[in-house]
This record gives C-alpha cells, structure tokens and sequence, in this order.
C-alpha cells in the first residue's frame, strides 16, 4: 500500500481560489449535462433560427432577426440564471452536496459568489454563440454594449433570486417542474418572441412588471432601436434582484 | 502545523456535556456526556436511532444544540475557523451524481491551503481506474471511499467518519481501516460511528456505547470486554443444562444463546472443562467449536443494548 503523510496541515485556501475552483465545477456540470445544454443553448438557438428566418410573427417593420435577437438574449440569461440554477440548486440540497460543501472551508457566500461566476461564464458563452449565429442572419446590434451587460448582470442577479428561492424551500423535483413551468410561461408572456402589443391592455401592466418583460424590453431598446439609458428595465429588475434575493437570505434551507 | 493545535490548548478533540437534541416530539439525544482525546480513534457504537448520527453532525456543525455544551478542539461547532480544522464524511451522499471522482478531490483539495495529492489519495484508496467515472457510476463501496478520500485531503486534525464502513466488501474495509490507522500514527484524531463490533475493537482506542440518546458505557475495548473468560461450545439444541450447573461450582452458569449455542461463564479453568466434557460424555453430545475466550464487544453491546429489533 502506498503510504502518505496525513500529519495534519490544515488551512483554507485564498478565497479566489475556493471561488475559482467551485464556479469551474459548477459550470463544467451544467455544459456536460444533456438538458441544461438543451435549455440554455439548443432552444435558444432554434428559436432565434427559427422566428428569424419564419415569418412566424408580425414584428412591425424592420428585419425579423433585429427583434428576434435582443429577445433570445434575454431567454438566454433567464435560461442559465433561474431555470438551470434553480434545478442544479435544488438537487445538489437533495444529494446533500450543499451541506457537504458547508463541512468545508468554503463559505456559504463564497458558494453563492461561485454560482455567480458560473452562470455568468455561461451566459458570456451563450452570448457569444447567439451573437455568431444572429450575425450569420445579418443581425445589426446598435446601442451601448455597457447598458447590455449592465442589463444582463442585474437580469441575472433577479433571475437568481427567483431561482435561490426555489431551489432552497420547495423539494428537488417540484423546482424541477415548476422551474421549468416558469421558463414557458415567461417564455411566452414576456415579449421574448410575440411583442406584447397582441396582449389585452389589462393585462399589460402586470406583463410589462416581470423580470422577463423588463429584460427584454431594455435589450430591445438598445440593441434594436439604439435607445440610450434603459432606466425603466433597470430599476425593474433591481426590485426584483432586492426582494427575490432577500426572500431567498431567510428561507433558503440547505439542507 | 501543530500551533493551530496548541493556540486553542491540547485539551480533548472533542468534550460534549448533557447535550439534548429533540426532532419535534422525538429526543434524539438525551443529556449526552463524552470526551474525546487528542490523537486517538474513538469509535461510537449504538443501535439504529440511538443518536450517534445526531450527535456526531452536531458536532460538525450541520444541527444546533436544544442543551448542553459542545466543544470541538475548544471551539464551538458553528466557529467557521474550524472548517479546515475538520474532515467530514457523511453516512451518504454529498457529492453530485455527475462529477467524476477525480474531478471531485481535486476541487475539493482547492479548497485547502495544503491538501494532500489528490492522485495519490486516489491510488491509496483504489480509485485510480475511476478517476473518470461519474460518482452515480460508482459501486457503494467505492463512493464510501471517495467520500473517504474527500473527509482527509485537506490534512484535518480531526476526522469525523460517519459509518465509514457500511456495505464495503472486505478488500474495501480494510483499505478503510488501514487509512484510519495511518489518520492515528500521524497524530489525527478519529472519531466514527459504526455497527460493527470488530471494527470498534480493532481501530479504536476508546469505544463508547451510546442508546437512547445517553452514554450507556465507555472505555476501551479491553475493559469493556473484560477479563472474564467463556466457555463456549456448539452442539445438538435444547439440552437440558440443569445437571450440568449442578456440577459445576457455585457461581457459574450456563445458556444456550442461541439455540444449539452454550456459553458457560464461571471461574474458568481446567476444573470446569473436565466437568463439561465429562457432562457431554454422560449425556452422550459431541461438541463442536469447543473453545474458552474472553467476551467480544458484540456480546457486551447486546447485554447493554437489548436483543430486540428496532
């Protein structure tokens, strides 16, 4: 038998280290399985193919890929942010993964700062696929590429709310299905593809207060109509970001 | 490293007094008493629901106390500056289904200042033709070794091993306990709970039996066991014994437990063996097995603990 030295030498490592390290796992898991891939790039990528290239709605004047894209950015976010992080999250609490990583030297907010850096290096590569394919369909981007990642980062923080939300209070297979539910109605309701001026008036006001229709809304006016500060958007998702993300601070049960 | 070890005292590993930990109604731990010391195996045996698990995460930190005080190497459990101090190993699960073994230690190692080669720990532990397999692939015994593996590669002080042996084949238990021997040569304190009484009497150098949530006795394995001495033989069931106790001296006595099993206890000695033979020879039952030891921890786990199912 091999022998080694367990004489003890503990100690944490850096904290960029433990964050590193953790947010590497976490996103090799997500680009390894079958159905995150599925979710945070396939559909995405279908749809814009498809709703670009279609005329499958009347999007006003102008190229269909210009209203398709800014659309299916804001999926993308959604995608990695709440529906797969919800799902990864609730299951690693079933597997008892959360309450073996809190036997170590990790700290609960360095393993929230790591799933951050990790759907955040997810979406820069679903952004960069999208961006590819959308410019092989002659997508012209306008506007400030600084009020797109602002719009992204703060998406991504209400998105992860939502998802921390769930994940920690409901069991593994009901995040599962209602994190999926979720994605499909906000899918549909949210402007992502079918511009919400087909929506009865009354309902506009609710629509237009998701997080969905805010993300949309503020990439559309930039990238599509080079519109400047997305303020309105903004401050809607920030609402969302501070109540979903501190509703999540006192439910969450890790285990 | 052993200032850390020092800086808070070289008091015990880990003292717990009248700790009290209620599930609802249900007390799962019922003023539970113990200490164990610096550099040594203690092992917590107990019945299913007696509250070893229970007490051992408390230790780790995952459960708060309803009573009592718990310090692990002088610290509170919830300290955070006991987290590199500790390894842990949890009766199941905690790692996710899809990361491959290999992948899984070496995050892990990331997490310390000055871990052990995960590689190494691998090849010790048997895992290296895994390295790449997913952890659901895994057969039992070999996510009980990863997790193993896991437990003592941030080079802790202390080690906390849940049932480290449940369902291992042999081969697997004993690469086990060669890794908890190794844990105690360089100076690690051990503390696992387990089922298994060899185990117990093997690696530890405390045992404490624990039922109902209390420490119902401690010490080691030899004083536990005693130095009183058995008489024990195998042979056809439902012989009548009441003869032969009239035979031997006063203050023996005689069972059959279980059936076809007999245990004679007594001053035993070449005069009680004569009597028994001579015994079976009148009655005319040939014996198998016939030997005379000393009371394993198994039997002393049963008088404590009860016979019954739970």
């Amino acid at each position: 038998m091999t022998t080694l030295d367990f004489t003890p030498r503990p100690g944490a490592a850096p904290l960029p280290r433990m964050v590193l390290a953790q947010a590497g796992a976490e996103a090799r898991a997500t680009l390894r399985n079958g159905e995150q891939l599925l979710l945070t790039m396939i559909i995405p990528i279908l749809l814009l193919v498809g709703f670009s290239v279609a005329p499958l709605v009347d999007v006003g004047g102008g190229p269909r890929v210009d209203f398709v894209t800014p659309g299916i950015l804001a999926l993308a976010v959604m995608s990695t942010a709440f529906t797969g992080q919800a799902i990864a999250t609730g299951f690693e609490r079933r597997y008892g993964v959360l309450k073996r990583l809190g036997a170590t030297p990790l700290s609960r907010a360095g393993l929230l700062l790591a799933k951050t850096v990790a759907v955040v290096g997810v979406e820069v590569l679903q952004v960069v696929v999208i961006a590819v394919v959308a410019l092989a369909l002659s997508w012209s981007p306008h506007g400030n590429p600084l009020w797109v990642a602002a719009l992204i980062l703060l998406g991504t923080a209400a998105f992860s709310g939502l998802a921390l939300l769930m994940a920690g209070t409901l069991r593994a297979e009901a995040t599962l299905a209602a994190a999926n539910l979720v994605y499909l109605v906000l899918l549909g309701l949210g402007g992502v593809l079918f511009p919400l001026d087909r929506f009865p008036a009354g309902v506009r006001p609710v629509l237009d207060a998701l997080p969905i229709t805010a993300l949309t809304d503020g990439m559309r006016s930039v990238l599509a109509g080079g519109g400047g500060f997305p303020g309105g958007p903004l401050l809607v998702l920030a609402c969302w970001a501070a109540v979903t993300l501190a509703l999540a601070a006192r439910t969450f049960r890790w285990e | 490293m052993r200032g850390v070890g020092s800086a808070s005292g070289g008091g015990p590993a880990v003292e717990i007094r009248g700790l009290v930990k209620r599930y609802g109604r249900a007390t799962a731990v019922d003023g539970l008493t113990l200490t164990c010391a610096r550099g040594e195996v203690t092992a917590i045996l107990g019945p299913n629901g007696a509250g070893k698990t229970t007490t051992v995460e408390i230790c780790e930190g995952f459960r708060r106390p309803d009573g009592g005080t718990v310090r692990v190497l002088g610290l509170d459990p919830a300290d955070r500056a006991l987290r590199p101090r500790l390894g842990v190993m949890l009766q199941a699960g905690g790692v996710p289904p899809a990361v491959r073994a290999g992948e899984w230690l070496r995050v892990v190692a990331r997490f310390h200042a000055d871990p052990l080669d995960p590689a190494a720990l691998l090849d010790l532990l048997g895992l290296t033709g895994h390295a790449r397999t997913p952890y659901r692939r895994l057969s039992g015994g070999q996510q009980q070794r990863l997790s193993l593996a896991a437990a003592v590669i941030g080079r802790p002080e202390l080690v906390f091993l849940d049932e480290p042996t449940a369902g291992l084949d042999p081969q697997a238990r004993h690469a086990c306990w060669d890794v908890v021997t190794a844990l105690r040569d360089a100076g690690v304190s051990v503390v696992l709970t387990t089922h298994q009484m060899d185990e117990a009497e093997k690696l530890s150098d405390q045992v404490v039996v624990i039922d109902h949530g209390r420490v119902v006795a401690e010490g080691t394995p030899e004083a536990l066991t005693g130095a009183e001495r058995q008489l024990r033989f195998r042979a056809r069931p439902g012989l009548n014994l009441d003869e032969l106790l009239c035979a031997l001296p006063p203050g023996s006595a005689a069972k059959e437990s279980p059936s076809g099993h007999y245990i004679i206890e007594g001053q035993v000695g070449p005069q009680l063996l004569a009597t028994v033979t001579a015994w079976c020879a009148t009655e005319g039952v040939t014996t198998e097995d016939l030997r005379i030891e000393r009371r394993t921890l198994e039997d002393v786990f049963l008088e404590l603990t009860g016979r019954e199912l739970r």
